[in-house]
């Protein structure tokens, strides 16, 4: 594979880091100018990422060593397909959600905008890092960036309950971390590099055991963040964090960099031939199936609709890991392409509950009846968003879920296949009360006319949820998400 | 020509000028601190001159009087105690420059010039420890520092009197133990150069007589690194001193002590005495193992965040015991790495609690509430440096870490990976706790957003002279953990003794 050698990664990422710093001296006295930045930081931060694009596609790696470290370990970036895929839905969605938080933060008049807006530029910061990185070295030190800038936004509201979640957060990803870390000691000590291939580079090195350890460890690790369960507990409590920051950081940033590093794990370090040999394919499998259907059956008992979505997440999360954990080239294919099309999803249907937030104060599905008349375009949108979710056509969620399915089929796991569906179906079973109560019951607790969200908060659910149809129309559009995603199974199968 | 001599400067002038300080302070008080810190900065410059001849001509050998060895006193500068030297330079000349305010509210005015000639002094005695090459001159120069560090200390708040006399008690002790050590090597062969005794020690490496004086060894300079469970002097010494004294001692004199465990046990004595001959090693890891977890208990229990540092220093030690028990070359690498990166994290964090001390008054965690809207500045230096001995890169603690639990697993001694892990999560429960009291303001559930009542956002009161040290350490932390690979390849790898 030929490699570019290129500072475009470090500036994509330093773009996101110069603009927090830029935010946190601007302070308060002077609001425009920091949201300025903020917007400013992330449309170069998404120009800088796409420039890369035209290499990547070719097969290219654009490569950039920071500083070496030790004999086989350097701070490196390295921008690869699949790293570009995760790198393009966190610097797109960041400028979306930028627009949307300058609307709901001064639409409730936040307290510390300055912390969030510095804090969640430090998280794109982590984010894109994590995307970008070469090794597990320096995908580690973006990964603890990334926890660490998260947990004010967790707290931010600084309630008790607030700070709890804030607790139980940093318990289960920072506990999550030192398996990580032990996994990255004992891989270095096996192979002596840390650096990813497609395909994997622990074969042969090591007993059985040992690896099968080593894997486990790995996947308890970047599991946490991933929000496997039963170590999901943080992400439903984390929904206390104002909507923005669950919109991208639980259903973007956060917790895809937890399903992003748990694919690099299984796809870029042990190899679809190592697993295999080990069986522990299917063994993952098996677990995160038990996620993917049991966080659907508990969203069916959520009232709140932040929580419910919360564990939507946490089926989706898993069925990412569950497409990877089938090692077929279509399975492969259909849980990179679930990652940013979930996030267009997702991030749409997180918006949509802000937006209510924002101007009735509602949290409850209970007391939403009849709000399609009060805001018939955010629930346009979210209807849009949980359509996608259910996987009907032709929203982008189908494209993915297809593939699934196929993937399921190739790997000859009827069980597997058996899984989505059902899954969808409660997805559907789920979903759709909330689309009937809004559209078609008589309205109790909101306004029977329109009476829409600020424009500042409802231009970007427009947005995404266009988005979205139209991935779902033209997979390959615009940023090459399909195309990306083929070739990573390609040359992870292939090569 | 002045390059020559660079190893017996770096003694000398902090210890004349330690004297001429007390004198001109008798005449003009103020003139005492520019003195100490020309000297500092001087200090500096030589302890980078050593380091760059090091590094450009291997080891210097230097003979005092131009007596040769073994019989005259040497001081002989490898990699390992240049690259100590110079942190210790910078550590001290950053904390003398924040000394000069933070002393106002804690030493009287009077009593400033025996201040400055104290530190002074101490800073020789640490400089001397780490560039000799004789185990006796190692006795007294351990001894300067030691005095003047019961001394100094005794300057500090009610109580501070009594702790520094435990400390003296126990210091003495430790002494005492190191000198019968030296004692029994030069009954057995003779000698007092550390280079000779390299030599001759081998062949008596069977002696019952020489594994005692060994064992002295280690329990004098244990006493005096702090390593558990003869830690007992420190918690209360370093707590009660002025927060200045706190800053000087707590990074560097423990730190000192364990550059010299390891100039014990892998230069002077070769490391097969403690690897195959006796299980050294096992008994340092498991007195590591056990004194981390311990010191780790014991500083959640802490409300002050002095004390609570102060446990961390301990457990920070059985850190660097850690990496020298994995008798590798990556865990003595990062035990090296440690030494240096913990000089500057302990600066770092006893610089910013004197700070928020010198502000308000309190050392006591619970009552920094609101804390972040009037010290901003200070507070972001305490998270650099609580992030970085959580372990959370880019900051350098991690870097360390990185190694030591490279050294843990190749020595597949599991109980010690498992202590680096858990107790780094202990830590994050430490500073979290901290950062949360500090940064958190626990409202109502729908409380309006507009407070009130609340101190407004204003930047720290604290002098200038005192932010700008705590800034440059703090990003000496990040730069020591960005350049931790260049450090490594071009000074640490060398200081790691061959056989390993």
């Amino acid at each position: 594979m030929e490699t570019v050698h290129s500072t475009t990664p470090l500036l994509a990422l330093l773009a996101s880091l110069i603009g927090a710093f830029l935010i946190l001296f601007t302070g308060g006295k002077r609001p425009n100018l920091r949201e300025l930045w903020t917007i400013l930081a992330a449309v170069t931060k998404f120009a800088f990422i796409c420039s890369m694009l035209p290499y990547v596609l070719q097969g290219k790696i654009v490569e950039y060593t920071i500083i070496e470290i030790y004999k086989g370990i350097a701070l490196q970036l390295r921008v690869d397909t699949f790293g570009m895929i995760f790198a393009l839905l966190a610097s797109c969605l960041w400028i979306v959600v930028s627009v949307y938080s300058v609307g709901y933060m001064r639409g409730l008049s936040e307290h510390a905008q300055t912390r969030y807006f510095f804090c969640f530029a430090l998280a794109l910061f982590g984010a894109t890092g994590v995307a970008l990185s070469g090794n597990l070295f320096t995908l580690y030190m973006f990964y603890e960036i990334l926890t660490i800038a998260t947990f004010p936004l967790v707290v931010h509201k600084e309630t008790p309950e607030a700070i709890k979640a804030g607790r139980k957060y940093l318990a289960y990803l920072l506990t999550g971390a030192t398996f990580v870390l032990f996994s990255m000691g004992l891989t270095y000590y096996l192979t002596g590099t840390l650096d990813f291939a497609p395909g994997g580079f622990v074969a042969g090195h090591g007993s059985k055991e040992l690896l099968s350890l080593l894997f486990v460890a790995f996947i308890i690790g970047f599991g946490s963040k991933a929000a496997i369960m039963p170590i999901h507990e943080w992400l439903p409590s984390a929904m206390i964090a104002p909507t923005p920051v669950s919109a991208l950081l639980h259903a973007v940033a956060v917790v895809k960099a937890g399903v992003f590093c748990c694919l690099r794990v299984i796809l870029y370090i042990f190899g679809p031939e190592v697993l295999s040999d080990l069986g522990l394919w299917i063994t993952l499998a098996y677990f995160v199936s038990f996620s993917v259907i049991v966080a659907n059956i508990i969203a069916l008992t959520q009232d709140d609709l932040k929580r419910r979505l919360a564990f939507s997440t946490i089926n989706n999360l898993s069925i990412i890991i569950l497409g990877a954990a089938l090692l077929s080239s279509q399975g492969i294919r259909g849980a990179m392409l679930l990652i940013p099309f979930h996030g267009f999803m997702k991030i749409t249907l997180f918006m949509c509950a802000g937006a209510i937030y924002v101007k009735t104060h509602l949290e409850n599905i209970s007391e939403m009846e009849g709000i399609g008349r009060q805001m018939p375009i955010t629930m346009a949108a979210f209807t849009i968003g949980a359509a996608g979710l259910t996987g009907i056509p032709p929203v982008c969620g189908f494209i993915s879920k297809w593939y699934l399915c196929l993937g399921a089929l190739e790997a000859k796991e009827i069980i597997f296949l058996m899984v989505l569906l059902v899954s969808a179906l409660l997805d559907g079973a789920y979903f759709f009360p909330i689309i009937y109560g809004a559209f078609f019951k008589r309205p109790k607790f909101v306004k029977s006319k329109f009476d829409e969200a600020p424009v500042l908060v409802v231009a970007p659910i427009v947005i995404t949820a266009i988005g979205s149809l139209l991935f779902g129309l033209f997979p390959d559009a615009f940023i090459h998400f399909f195309k990306l995603a083929s070739l990573s199974a390609k040359n992870i199968l292939g090569g | 020509m002045i390059l020559e001599q660079l190893p017996a400067l770096i003694v000398v002038t902090p210890l004349i000028l330690s004297l001429v300080v007390n004198v001109v302070g008798l005449w003009d008080k103020r003139l005492c601190f520019p003195i100490v810190a020309v000297t500092l900065f001087a200090c500096l410059i030589w302890a980078i001159g050593i380091l760059w001849r090091v590094i450009d001509h291997g080891t210097i050998h230097y003979c005092f009087g131009n007596w040769q060895p073994p019989w005259g006193i040497e001081y002989v500068i490898d990699h390992l105690n240049a690259l100590v030297l110079v942190s210790v330079a910078v550590v001290s000349l950053l904390v003398a420059i924040y000394a000069k305010r933070a002393v106002d509210q804690e030493i009287p005015e009077s009593k400033l010039p025996q201040f400055y000639t104290l530190f002074l002094l101490q800073v020789t005695g640490l400089f001397g420890i780490t560039a000799t090459g004789d185990m006796f001159n190692l006795y007294v120069l351990l001894e300067i520092a030691s005095f003047s560090a019961y001394a100094i200390i005794a300057m500090g708040e009610r109580g501070a009197d009594f702790a520094a006399f435990r400390y003296l008690i126990f210091g003495t002790i430790g002494a005492c133990a190191y000198l019968l050590g030296v004692g029994y090597l030069y009954i057995l062969t003779g000698s007092l150069n550390m280079a000779d005794l390299t030599q001759l020690l081998p062949k008596l490496f069977y002696s019952k007589a020489l594994l005692v004086g060994f064992s002295f060894f280690l329990v004098g300079v244990g006493i005096k690194m702090g390593i558990f469970p003869l830690h007992t002097w420190l918690p209360d010494a370093y707590t009660l001193a002025p927060s200045t004294v706190s800053a000087l001692l707590a990074p560097l004199y423990t730190k000192v002590g364990a550059y010299v465990i390891i100039r014990i046990i892998f230069t002077v004595f070769d490391p097969s005495f403690s690897i195959k001959l006796y299980p050294v090693m096992d008994i340092l890891g498991w007195i590591a193992a056990i004194g981390i977890m311990f010191a780790c208990i014991m500083a959640l229990a802490q409300s002050d965040l002095k004390r609570m540092l102060c446990y961390v220093i301990v457990a920070e030690m059985g850190y660097i015991l850690i990496g020298i028990a994995s008798a590798n070359r990556l865990g003595l690498t990062g035990a090296i790495l440690h030494i240096v990166n913990d000089m500057f994290m302990m600066a770092c964090l006893f610089t910013v609690a004197g700070a928020i001390f010198y502000q308000t008054g309190t050392r006591n965690i619970y009552q920094f509430r609101y804390l972040h809207r009037t010290m901003p500045v200070t507070l972001a230096v305490f998270v650099v440096g609580a992030l970085s001995v959580v372990g959370v890169p880019p900051m350098c603690g991690f870097f360390s870490k990185w190694y030591l639990i490279l050294g843990t697993i190749q020595a597949e001694k599991w109980v010690l990976l498992a202590v680096l892990l858990i107790s780094s999560l202990i830590y994050a429960i430490l500073f979290f706790r901290v950062i949360e009291n500090a940064y958190l303001e626990p409202r109502e559930a729908h409380a309006s957003a507009h407070d009130s009542g609340h101190p407004a956002v204003t930047l720290d009161k604290v002098p200038w002279s005192m932010l700008v040290p705590m800034l440059l350490i703090a990003a000496g932390i990040i730069l020591l953990g960005i350049f931790s690979g260049k450090i490594i390849m071009h000074i640490i790898q060398f200081a790691v003794p061959e056989s390993l």
